[in-house]
């Protein structure tokens, strides 16, 4: 059978996805085409039609079915694949909380898109931001290089059986997946020997040999429901430091490390920090890196896990800092501020000293969020730095 | 100090532990083996989605405190051993 070479191409997002998700060798795949994750598909289809994917290709009539196929394919020990984007996620939605609920390790990425209506067909992460507390792992990534890399990792974590959680690898639909970019693909030899782990270890399945009721219901009333839920919470906070030493394996093997639940840049003397997520990052850096030039102790840091959410490695992170500021792309509705702004509010009392954190909501319905609105959101953090009042959230694109 | 009581992470069971809903309750018609015609093919206890038919020896039945009366059982029955009756209240 013929495989992927090992070579550095120039791939866009979603022919990072399929080139991630073939080096997986996944057995079955279904999935419905939604923009901007069709491409995704096409490329898997290519694949499978030059014969360098060899799996079962699944073309189900919606995304109901398409998660739905994995999942029966995932609780008979299969290694599953699906991708999908906004409304094709609101369409899977029973099925997308029945998947972690049911422990079954699926790998879905997602490429963000805003959730209509208004309608609008560009980029956004409400679709993800929504179903935050769905149940999954969510990896938010930056480029077509841990694109692919992160989908590699997702099944190690995914699939180990201290975890058996379903992963999103979330990254912007249209900036990143019609982006080209730069990518080097690994071998398969290597990926397959830094999987490996995961074929001794024994999941639950459905089989002939030892039969089991799946999904199983539970009477009403019944403290076994409590019980699940409780080890699903379990899982989600082993699955914080699985991805740290994931990670580390990762950059033993290829070379590469994405720093886990967070990766820092330029933080170690900082005294403000400019918190991101997603694609977003790239440009932050190039900011980062000119108030430096003017002096200015900026640091920043990205989000990648924020399901569960990396509270203990932000802690250490954050704390002996002056400010924080965040980039949220999607608004919490009631709150008035964007879902990783919430989140950060919930730590600062786990900080040592107590310290100013303002909030930024830009970059939605496709909208850029520009090096000049990163400067304004940097000198708002530093004037909160310098104890001047500074609000709770601002609209960068509207103010 | 928190006791577990199922040795699975989530939504799965021992095939048996279906039996927890007394979803016998449900029925408006019941299904009555003919026990000399049964002939023992086993698709009833085969094909009945509830897994509520049970092997009695010489014949399979079902045990009403499961058996929901959908009637799969008479329909994939091959020499009408099963018949459904209404459940009169």
């Amino acid at each position: 059978m013929p495989k992927i070479r090992a070579e550095t191409r120039v791939l866009e997002g979603n022919a990072a996805v399929a080139y991630g998700a073939t080096l997986c060798r996944p057995d079955v795949i279904a999935a419905f085409p939604i923009t901007p994750a069709t491409s995704v598909l096409e490329n898997l289809y290519r694949f499978s039609a030059d014969g360098l994917l060899d799996a079962e290709m699944i073309e189900a009539e919606g995304e109901n079915s398409a998660l739905s196929a994995v999942m029966g394919a995932s609780a008979a020990g299969a290694r599953t694949f699906t991708a999908t984007s906004s409304m094709g996620l609101a369409f899977m939605f029973d099925a997308y909380l029945a998947a972690p609920g049911s422990r079954l390790p699926v790998v879905m990425p997602l490429a963000m898109r805003e959730q209509p209506w208004p309608m609008v067909l560009a980029a956004g992460t409400s679709d993800a931001n929504t179903v935050k507390d769905g149940g999954w792992i969510q990896i938010y990534v930056e480029s077509c290089q841990e694109i692919l890399d992160s989908i590699i990792m997702a099944y190690r974590l995914a699939e180990d059986t201290d975890i058996l959680l379903p992963v999103n690898v979330c990254y912007l639909g249209f900036y990143l997946s019609y982006l080209s970019q730069r990518v080097e693909i690994p071998a398969q030899e290597e990926v397959d020997a830094f999987l490996a782990p995961l074929k001794k270890m024994k999941r639950v399945r459905l089989c002939l040999e030892e039969p089991l009721t799946f999904p199983a219901e539970i009477a009403p009333g019944d403290p076994v429901f409590a019980e699940y839920r409780y080890k699903h919470c379990a899982a989600l906070q082993r699955a914080k430091q699985k991805w740290d030493e994931i990670d580390r394996e990762f950059e033993a093997a290829f070379g590469r490390s994405y720093g886990g639940q967070i990766e820092e840049y330029r933080t170690e003397d900082a005294e403000i920090i400019l918190v991101t997520m997603e694609s977003t990052t790239g440009t932050a850096r190039v900011v980062i890196d000119s108030k430096r030039n003017e002096g200015l102790k900026v640091g920043l840091i990205k989000v990648r896990m924020f399901r569960p959410f990396p509270r203990e490695r932000l802690v250490e992170a954050l704390s002996g800092k002056k400010a924080i500021g965040v980039i949220d792309r999607h608004v919490s509705f009631g709150w008035n501020c964007g879902h990783c702004f919430i989140e950060l509010k919930s730590l600062l009392s786990d900080l040592r000293t107590p310290l100013p954190l303002v909030g930024f909501i830009d970059g939605m319905g496709g909208a850029d969020i520009t090096t000049e609105h990163i400067e304004r959101a940097v000198d708002i953090i530093n004037a909160a730095a310098q104890g001047k009042p500074a609000k709770e959230t601002t609209w960068l694109a509207l103010e | 100090m928190i006791k577990y009581r199922s040795r699975f992470e989530g939504s799965w069971a021992d095939p048996k532990t279906m039996h927890i809903l007394p979803t016998g309750e449900w029925r408006f018609q019941r299904p009555i083996t003919k026990a000399e015609k049964c002939c023992q093919c086993g698709w009833c206890y085969i094909f009945c989605p509830t897994s509520s038919i049970e092997n009695r020896g010489t014949y399979f039945a079902a045990n009403l405190d499961y058996c929901k009366g959908c009637s799969i059982c008479a329909q994939v029955c091959p020499v009408d051993a099963i018949v459904m009756v209404r459940e009169e209240v």
